[in-house]
């Protein structure tokens, strides 16, 4: 089996089968990620190149180390120090990475449908790795991994994603990648925050957190934006912790052993209190290290695809 | 000079013609419309099966002309138009400058006579550099050749600017057209805001924004007891309110754009650029609104709001898009292919919204096949299919989300003012 796509642009793309294979290969890389020896031949000869158009510390060094560990010649473009802020398009900065060699091109950008456009237009396979408010599948594929690894399967678990649903490109990829493993997916957020027709996405809206939290399997916590209050979105964060805000009391709601994840970085006392940050149910740093993994295991199939179509 | 053309099926409202006549014309007008009729020497053109209309008048389109000829000028704008069987076209004043002046009403003139292939009609704008603090001298602008007033592409923000627009420009029986937007509602979306901005996450423009506008602007109308005329209808709200003011006696006008009856916001999937336009793709209710609205005659006018942009003004991030599609080329076979045909409209309804309201509304005096006028008509097929193929359009730009759709509807022959500038579908100037 290999991927359909030469590039991971999204979970709205990839079938349920593409999502498992993936999964199933993370395993595989997590044995070298958790080994001694964090080295393997994977990707030699191969070149990655990270090209971040905002910030980001934990997305970025994941996917250098992920590459690092598979032997890969890594390079790092940040859009600030580059040719990006002197004008040029998205296109040409593609077709100038993609003529110097480069195999896999790993894409952030504060628009949507950024790294679609880039895809369109380089024979370097490209990675979302997080695009406007529309999606970050590697971190929904971590997240599912990390699930995954605790429940054995999706499929019947009951998932609360619980935030600013609007503006999170997490919380879109979780939904396709999950509702196609056959999680019941739901979000609660202040309606300010809760874009329109997301029922059509498979999931069930509340307003509340605690009628999202009832009996859930996993509950999701999302970084809140602290300009989304200035933007008038919601009056206080101080408002947004009393009623969406999860502590240990509103913990209860959910299974005994349901997990708590997050996609960091976390804003202690505002969607997590530091008791559920910290506690025993919190995956928050498994996910960071099964990131790593899950990148590995994407740059491996999506190398390994473009060869295979080469021999072809 | 003459021309006959003849056997086709002629239909004119304003002569109450509908059936086949042959039409006479003599040093640029109309001389004789009969059967029968036959031509020794001068040219003959056969329009046997074919419909014979007056030609097309846009009441809104964008011919970039000056400041922004990389994407069209009066010269490939109007051979466009031509080529989609419109003989007379009003400009919109976005250009760059912007046209609020009588010097820039002239300049539109002059070189329309010179370069343009059809006749051209400029719309000044409502206030000075389309920037929303005062009025333009549209006194000046209406004696300068102007015909409406508009600050389209940007929304008049302050209700009292448009309140003193309204009443001052009524003064000089200038049409004021309005871009209805609450931009402070519309907040920087880039598409339709829904189900389909969700799925994409991309950051939508309710349609609260457009109804909010065209609301304050009926009610500014009603208050003054002024005409208005309410440009790219898009929602079904929208028409209902403007019926609702028709019912109460407001001087409301109305008008539609091609792709707010043919496209919804689905056609954004994929970021596809070329569906991003101002006001967005709504949804499929409020398409069948508006089909509604045309049917019952609360939407008087279908324009194309032709947008033409360069291509590296399209092939960019989503956000970053400019809004926009071109649409003199296809205009009249998408109303043919998705009004016509399923039903919806006559081709006499065709004709009063694409000939007889756009040239009313704007006090043309065209749009009719009238002996004594010149000649300005078209000859289509409305039967024959097409595919669409933007590399094909006269237009420089090649911004439609039409391209490869199967149209039914060809404009064989073009009559401006008596001079065939289309004919057998092939430009001739």
């Amino acid at each position: 089996m290999f991927l359909e796509s030469k590039d991971l642009l999204g979970l709205k793309d990839l079938s349920a089968e593409e999502i498992m294979y993936i999964l199933d290969t993370a395993k595989t890389m997590k044995h070298i990620l958790t080994s001694k020896n964090k080295k393997a031949p994977h990707l030699q000869g191969k070149t990655i190149v990270t090209l971040f158009h905002e910030n980001s510390t934990r997305t970025r060094l994941s996917f250098e180390l992920a590459s690092k560990y598979l032997s890969a010649n890594t390079a790092n473009i940040a859009a600030s120090s580059s040719s990006i802020a002197k004008g040029e398009t998205l296109i040409d900065t593609g077709r100038t990475i993609d003529s110097m060699g480069c195999d896999v091109i790993v894409m952030r950008h504060p628009m949507s449908g950024a790294p679609h456009l880039l895809a369109r237009h380089v024979k370097a396979s490209v990675i979302n790795a997080g695009d406007g408010m529309n999606e970050h599948p590697t971190q929904a594929l971590l997240d599912m991994f990390t699930i995954m690894e605790k429940k054995g399967t999706l499929k019947g678990l009951k998932v609360a994603i619980i935030g600013d649903i609007y503006h999170s490109r997490v919380a879109r990829s979780n939904i396709w990648g999950m509702t196609k493993l056959g999680a019941e997916v739901l979000v609660a957020g202040p309606a300010t925050l809760l874009p329109p027709g997301m029922e059509n996405m498979g999931v069930k809206v509340y307003n509340t957190i605690q009628e999202a939290l009832i009996d859930a399997d996993v509950v999701m916590g999302l970084r809140i934006q602290r300009e989304r209050q200035k933007s008038g979105l919601f009056p206080t964060l101080r408002e947004y912790s009393k009623f969406f805000g999860l502590d240990d009391k509103r913990l209860k709601f959910a299974k005994d052993d349901a997990l708590v994840l997050h996609p960091g970085p976390v804003n202690r006392g505002v969607e997590f209190s530091s008791g559920v940050v910290d506690g025993d149910q919190s995956l928050i740093n498994e996910q960071v290290t099964n990131g790593v993994a899950v990148r590995m295991a994407l740059l491996y199939l999506l190398t390994r695809r473009n060869s295979i179509e080469n021999i072809n | 000079m003459r021309i006959l053309i003849k056997n086709g099926h002629v239909i004119d409202l304003a002569t109450k013609l509908n059936g086949v006549y042959d039409v006479m014309i003599e040093d640029g007008r109309v001389v004789e419309i009969a059967r029968d009729l036959d031509i020794t020497n001068g040219e003959l053109i056969d329009a046997e099966g074919k419909y014979v209309l007056p030609g097309l008048v846009d009441a809104h389109c964008h011919l970039r002309d000056p400041g922004f000829e990389y994407k069209e000028d009066i010269e490939s704008g109007t051979r466009s138009a031509a080529k989609g069987g419109f003989t007379s076209i009003a400009c919109m004043p976005n250009t760059n400058p912007v046209i609020d002046n009588e010097a820039m009403v002239k300049y539109i003139i002059n070189k329309a006579k010179t370069d343009g292939v059809v006749n051209v009609f400029p719309i000044g704008s409502i206030s000075k550099g389309q920037k929303g603090e005062e009025l333009s001298e549209i006194g000046e602008l209406k004696f300068a050749g102007a015909v409406a007033i508009s600050d389209d592409g940007r929304p008049v923000a302050s209700s009292s600017l448009m309140k003193k627009a309204l009443q001052y420009a009524s003064m000089f029986d200038m049409t004021v057209i309005s871009h209805c937007e609450d931009p402070d509602l519309s907040d920087g979306g880039v598409m339709n805001e829904g189900t389909q901005s969700t799925l994409l996450g991309l950051k939508g423009i309710p349609s609260a924004a457009e109804e909010v506008m065209v609301a304050r602007d009926l009610i500014l109308a009603e208050y003054t007891k002024t005409p208005i005329h309410i440009a790219h209808v898009s929602t079904e709200l929208s028409v209902d309110l403007i019926r609702h003011a028709k019912k109460r006696g407001v001087k409301v006008t109305a008008e539609t754009c091609p792709h707010y009856f043919s496209l919804t916001e689905k056609a954004c999937d994929g970021f596809n650029t070329l569906a991003k336009v101002n006001p967005p793709l709504r949804t499929s209710r409020d398409v069948e609104a508006v089909i509604e609205g045309l049917k019952d005659g609360t939407i008087d006018i279908i324009a194309t709001d032709h947008a033409p942009h360069h291509m590296d003004e399209k092939e960019v991030e989503f956000d970053l898009a400019a809004n926009g599609m071109v649409g003199f080329e296809t205009a009249l076979p998408l109303v043919i292919t998705y009004l016509v045909k399923p039903g919806h409209l006559t081709l006499e309804n065709v004709v009063e919204k694409m000939c007889v309201n756009p040239s009313r509304i704007l006090g043309l005096n065209k749009g009719t096949i009238e002996i004594g006028k010149p000649a300005d008509l078209i000859i289509v097929d409305t039967d024959e299919v097409n595919t669409v193929d933007v590399q094909k359009f006269a237009s420089k730009s090649k911004n439609s989300p039409f391209d490869g759709y199967k149209l039914s509807g060809a404009v064989y022959c073009t009559i401006v003012g008596g001079k065939v500038v289309v004919r057998e579908k092939v430009l001739l100037y």
